[in-house]
């Protein structure tokens, strides 16, 4: 079972985070920390492997963004990796050639399609057309209810 | 500002992101949160009700600010009003606030459920998803407590949409791993394996993890899981690369899926169904051809795709560990994968390899891959990919390559990562420990260890090679020779200082005939470190200076003077100062008798477990590097710290916590565990912190199997001799305690306590005089009854105060059941007959065992007397062999006897049978009788 998935920048700036195990907000952050110490520190040629405290990272930079799983002992170091490639994928897909500003603004979409993806550390629906077929039908939704609220989104400063 | 604004932006949102982007400093970030966080407050508190889109908009910028890494304090209500907004986007953030932001306030989580089960019930897929992922991302108990048994439901019921079937199923996982005694499938454990026959494969994607868990806590209520996931495989396996559409990843068919079911396998031994086991056989078959295949697409998500499921096989042959063909094809391909250009695969294949290193099947076909592994342990770029390489040379290690292994893993660590040196350390010290077959490697490895990394040879390390050194005669000139050679490079670790020290002070005498190592020298060239040293280490090297008066009294003079200097005498820490003054006395006062009676030899240490193994256990948890294997081996060669002959009858009572000198005066009973740490310390404390109390001193217990008087237990306070004689069921012992010091022992008690079935069979002991005069001697009367056959031993609890200090010691009682022997005189015809009768093989007990001690004959026969057999002559037709014949009597029953007892002079082994109407005595006399011969 995945524990966290992590996104951060080149320059540290974390720009996702999903907990499937209980921490404290202290412990959260000492994670993070830690780990982004690590992986940004590694060279580019090197694994995306490594032993991390009892646990397995896999990693992968994509861009200037970095994308950090922490798995179990038992789980697949490979299919994690298609796991991030995946998702890196339906982000694309969703914002149409997605880069790390899309992510910024769009924060709360990032986790909606990772929700559609992943539950509970564990592959939910693995199908691209199925997971974008779930948000774009929220997107849908959305659509057809602000028109009730007319032209008010537009001027609206702060 | 990005271009795409899906469904509907918040430019509210986007404005307060892009300031904060903007922000040259932290300052100034702060500022503009703490306005924002301003703003907002005055907003959920004004009087004008908000809409739902600012409540929305305000709850987001909340979250955005947290995720920055900020505390947030207020606006969980407005969150969790969100939540009973019928507009999709309103409750979608509510849901992300609460997700991320939980609160275990009560009061909340109430209200949380609360629109969670209207959710639940609304018959809305969309929603119902919505309150799925929350409960799952959240998995508190409360929720548990509220949910667990309605999802079940929601999972397996018909009407079910897939997508909402799909997070029902890892929303329970979820609750299942925080609350497992909530969550109860019961009834819905045959129609949840049944999802795995689900048409949509996304069903099965997320009920496959739900399975995998659950049958990791009840395989055999999950068990009809195997058949179904190797048939689901072997559709997967065998199915072209298109057929299963948007499944197919990169022209690899569902690897997320087999990936999972080759996982839920390994819950499970190989099936029993010879049908589905070969299916499954020929499933990964199929995997291991495809790796042979040509690649279908140069992408890496091909190739990983496809390696996964590949391990993810290889993981399941390894774990099924019965089909050799399976494993020698696995390895093969692994060894393909050690020279790949993918660094992500050498990685794991040298991780892989290393579980393939323990099967016996796998074991040589690991082996020759050796020189690729050394190579990748010098030429990999990446830390963690030797680390790996370190790792499995380790594994497959054995008697014929240990040589080379563990030259390779010494010459690595001399440019090794600071972070590995450690554990490598540790891993050489143990190979070079398990797989020594002359003792001279064995030290030469352990100084060449210190030498090149001693910073990173911990105390368990240099513990561990002095304890072998001193169990085992053969090597102490050679170890003494070796490290008065290592002392005299200029600059020498301090470990070695210590290892030195200790060694030289116990066996520099094996190497004194030689001037250039005279005892002098040898004192110089200690000495000459001395002020370099740490203050433990320099309390090591007074011991050994004092061990130097004893074992040349040449140096005698030269010592003292060091002792007598002020810096010795009057150091100013306390323990060096004690070692100088005390040493400096004991030296000029003491007789050279009494002197070489203090400053003995150490006794050989007990054998048990090396405790670096144990600190690389706890390095590494349980699980990795194969540890139980390595045990095991130990336990087949086991030769190393085995105490040899000495230990046998050495006079002295080797005990584990023996200090360096031995003359600790606190009880040096304890058996415990011995934290090394106290190899050194408290040479002359009088009161050891507490005296040791848990541990059982059973050292004098096997000498009176087979007699009745003697002395039961001595230490340099107490004396403790037994008489005993026994008629029938019954038995007396007189218990003598002498006080060898001149002082008075006080509050002198004494408890017997029977543990087990032996309750109540001392029927009385008076108790004992609390005060013992110095040289006085008291005695104790216990009688004794067997009440029934019995295995364990009555435990003396003695309790005493020394001079202010609490002394406490536990011994085992020598009452045996042998005791309540009645010899019977029988004749050969009549002694097989019984013989015969008694061939139940549980009524039989047999050990084949090394003979310990000279196999005399009169020994032998005074032994088996002393037993309280009667020994017949002429019953074995070998008159080599040793028959007796006796009965047991306890006050329920009698148990008739039967020995044999067969010597192999040539081998210096015997076999032991005994053959009793009741086989829990058969037992207990075989152990015993095992260990007297």
């Amino acid at each position: 079972m995945m524990q966290f998935m992590l996104l951060f920048s080149r320059q540290g700036k974390l720009r996702l985070q999903k907990w499937y195990v209980p921490l404290s907000d202290k412990e959260k952050k000492k994670i993070t920390r830690e780990l982004v110490q690590t992986v940004l520190a590694r060279k580019p040629k090197m694994c995306s492997f490594l032993e991390w405290r009892d646990l397995k990272v896999v990693y992968k930079r994509y861009a200037s963004l970095y994308f950090c799983c922490a798995i179990e002992d038992q789980d697949n170091e490979l299919i994690t990796l298609e796991i991030i490639h995946r998702y890196v994928e339906l982000l694309d897909k969703y914002f149409g050639s997605v880069c790390e500003l899309d992510i910024i603004f769009n924060f709360e979409k990032a986790y909606f399609i990772l929700d559609e993806f992943l539950l509970g550390g564990e592959a939910q629906e693995t199908s691209k057309k199925n997971v974008l077929k779930a948000i774009e039908q929220a997107d849908l939704l959305q659509e057809s209810q602000s028109e009730d609220w007319g032209s008010l989104p537009n001027e609206e400063i702060l | 500002m990005p271009a795409v604004s899906k469904g509907d932006g918040m430019r509210g949102l986007a404005v307060f992101i892009s300031d904060i982007r903007n922000c040259k400093s932290k300052e100034a970030e702060i500022k503009r949160i703490n306005k924002e966080l301003a703003n907002i407050r005055s907003k959920f508190k004004g009087d004008k009700a908000l809409d739902g889109y600012s409540k929305k908009k305000y709850v987001c910028k909340l979250l955005f600010i947290f995720l920055l890494g900020h505390d947030i304090d207020f606006g969980h209500m407005e969150a969790v009003n969100l939540l009973s907004s019928n507009k999709y986007t309103e409750k979608q953030i509510g849901y992300l606030f609460i997700s991320v932001l939980v609160n275990s306030n009560s009061e909340l989580i109430r209200l949380i459920n609360n629109a969670i089960k209207n959710d639940l019930s609304s018959r809305n897929p969309t929603f119902m998803c919505l309150a799925l992922h929350c409960i799952a991302n959240v998995g508190s108990r409360e929720m548990a407590e509220a949910f667990a048994s309605e999802i079940p439901r929601i999972l397996v019921a018909g009407d079910t949409m897939d997508s909402v079937k799909q997070s029902a199923a890892l929303c329970l996982l979820r609750l299942y791993k925080t609350s497992p005694d909530l969550v109860l499938m019961g009834e819905w454990t045959s129609r949840v394996v049944h999802l795995l026959n689900d048409q949509h494969m996304g069903v099965v994607t997320a009920a496959i993890s739900l399975i995998t868990c659950l049958s990791q806590k009840n395989p055999d209520e999950f068990k009809t899981c195997v058949s179904l996931a190797v048939s689901r495989l072997s559709r997967i396996v065998s199915s072209a690369s298109t057929d299963l559409q948007d499944y197919t990843y990169y022209f690899v068919p569902a690897p997320w899926l087999s990936c999972k079911l080759l996982r839920l396998l390994q819950c499970y031994p190989p099936p029993e169904d010879g049908a589905v086991k070969g299916r499954l056989v020929e499933c990964l078959e199929t995997i291991l051809n495809k790796a042979q295949e040509p690649p279908k697409s140069k992408k890496v998500q091909h190739s990983n795709a496809k390696n996964a499921i590949l391990f993810e096989a290889i993981s399941l042959i390894i774990h099924y560990d019965s089909e050799p063909n399976l494993l020698v094809r696995a390895c093969n391909q692994l060894g393909q994968f050690l020279q790949h250009r993918e660094t992500n695969l050498r990685y794991l294949a040298l991780e892989s390899m290393c579980t393939l290193a323990s099967s016996e099947f796998s074991h040589e076909a690991v082996k020759t891959h050796i020189e690729t592994v050394i190579n990748a342990l010098k030429t990999e770029r990446d830390v963690s990919v030797r680390q790996r390489a370190a790792d499995l040379l380790y594994a497959m290690c054995d008697r014929s390559n240990a040589k080379q292994i563990v030259a390779e893993m010494l010459s690595y660590l001399e440019t090794a990562d600071y972070s590995i040196r450690e554990e490598m350390v540790l891993k050489v010290a143990i190979l070079a420990e398990k797989y020594a077959v002359d003792y001279s490697w064995y030290v030469d490895t352990i100084l060449n260890l210190i030498r090149i990394a001693g910073d990173y040879v911990s105390e368990e390390v240099w513990y561990r090679v002095i304890q072998i050194v001193i169990n085992r005669d053969d090597v102490q000139g050679y170890a003494a020779k070796t490290v008065f050679e290592a002392l005299q490079a200029p600059a020498c670790h301090e470990n070695m200082v210590k290892v030195g020290g200790y060694i030289l002070g116990e066996f520099g005498n094996l190497i004194a005939g030689d001037p250039r190592s005279s005892p002098l020298v040898q004192f110089n060239l200690l000495h000459s470190k001395f002020h370099l040293c740490s203050v433990p280490t320099r309390a090591l090297l007074l011991s050994a200076y004092i061990k130097f008066i004893n074992l040349f009294p040449e140096t005698k003079a030269t010592i003292q003077e060091v002792l007598r200097c002020d810096s010795q005498i009057r150091n100013s820490d306390v323990e060096l100062q004690q070692r100088a003054v005390e040493y400096l006395k004991l030296s000029s006062i003491a007789s050279t008798d009494v002197l070489a009676t203090v400053l003995e030899e150490m006794p050989p240490f007990p054998e048990r477990e090396s405790s670096i193994l144990a600190k690389l256990k706890k390095k590494k948890g349980p699980g990795a590097v194969s540890v139980t294997e390595l045990e095991d081996g130990k336990r087949e060669s086991g030769e190393l710290n085995g105490g040899g002959d000495r230990g046998q009858d050495a006079a002295s009572t080797p005990s584990p916590s023996a200090d360096l000198l031995g003359i600790r005066s606190s009880a040096p009973v304890s058996a415990a565990p011995a934290s090394a740490g106290s190899l050194l310390v408290d040479v002359f404390s009088e009161a050891g912190p507490a005296a040791p109390s848990g541990a059982v001193n059973d050292d004098g217990f096997l000498r009176f199997v087979c007699k009745n008087n003697g002395v039961l237990f001595e230490n340099q306070l107490l004396q403790i001799g037994i008489k005993s004689e026994y008629r029938q069921n019954l038995g007396r012992m007189y218990l003598f305690y002498g006080n060898k010091t001149s002082v008075q022992f006080a509050s002198f008690t004494t408890t017997v306590n029977c543990p087990g079935e032996l309750q109540s069979h001392i029927l009385q002991s008076k108790p004992v005089e609390p005060l013992v005069e110095g040289g006085a001697q008291i005695q104790q009367v216990l009688n004794i009854e067997c009440l029934t056959d019995f295995s364990d031993a009555p435990l003396l609890n003695i309790k005493f105060r020394y001079g202010g200090a609490l002394q406490n010691l536990t011994l085992k009682l020598p009452v045996t059941i042998n005791k309540f022997f009645q010899p019977t005189e029988m004749a050969s015809q009549d002694f097989f007959q019984r013989w015969k009768q008694l061939s139940q093989p549980q009524q039989e007990a047999q050990k084949i065992f090394k003979a310990n001690h000279g196999m005399d004959t009169e020994v032998i026969k005074a032994k088996l007397l002393g037993l309280g057999m009667a020994l017949l002559d002429n019953v074995d037709p070998n008159p080599e062999n040793y028959v007796c014949a006796g009965v047991i009597q306890t006050k329920s029953q009698q148990v008739g006897c039967l020995l044999r007892l067969e010597p192999n002079a040539q081998a210096q082994m015997y076999r032991l049978t005994l053959r009793c109407s009741k086989d829990s005595v058969s037992k207990r006399l075989c152990e015993l009788l095992a260990q007297q011969f």
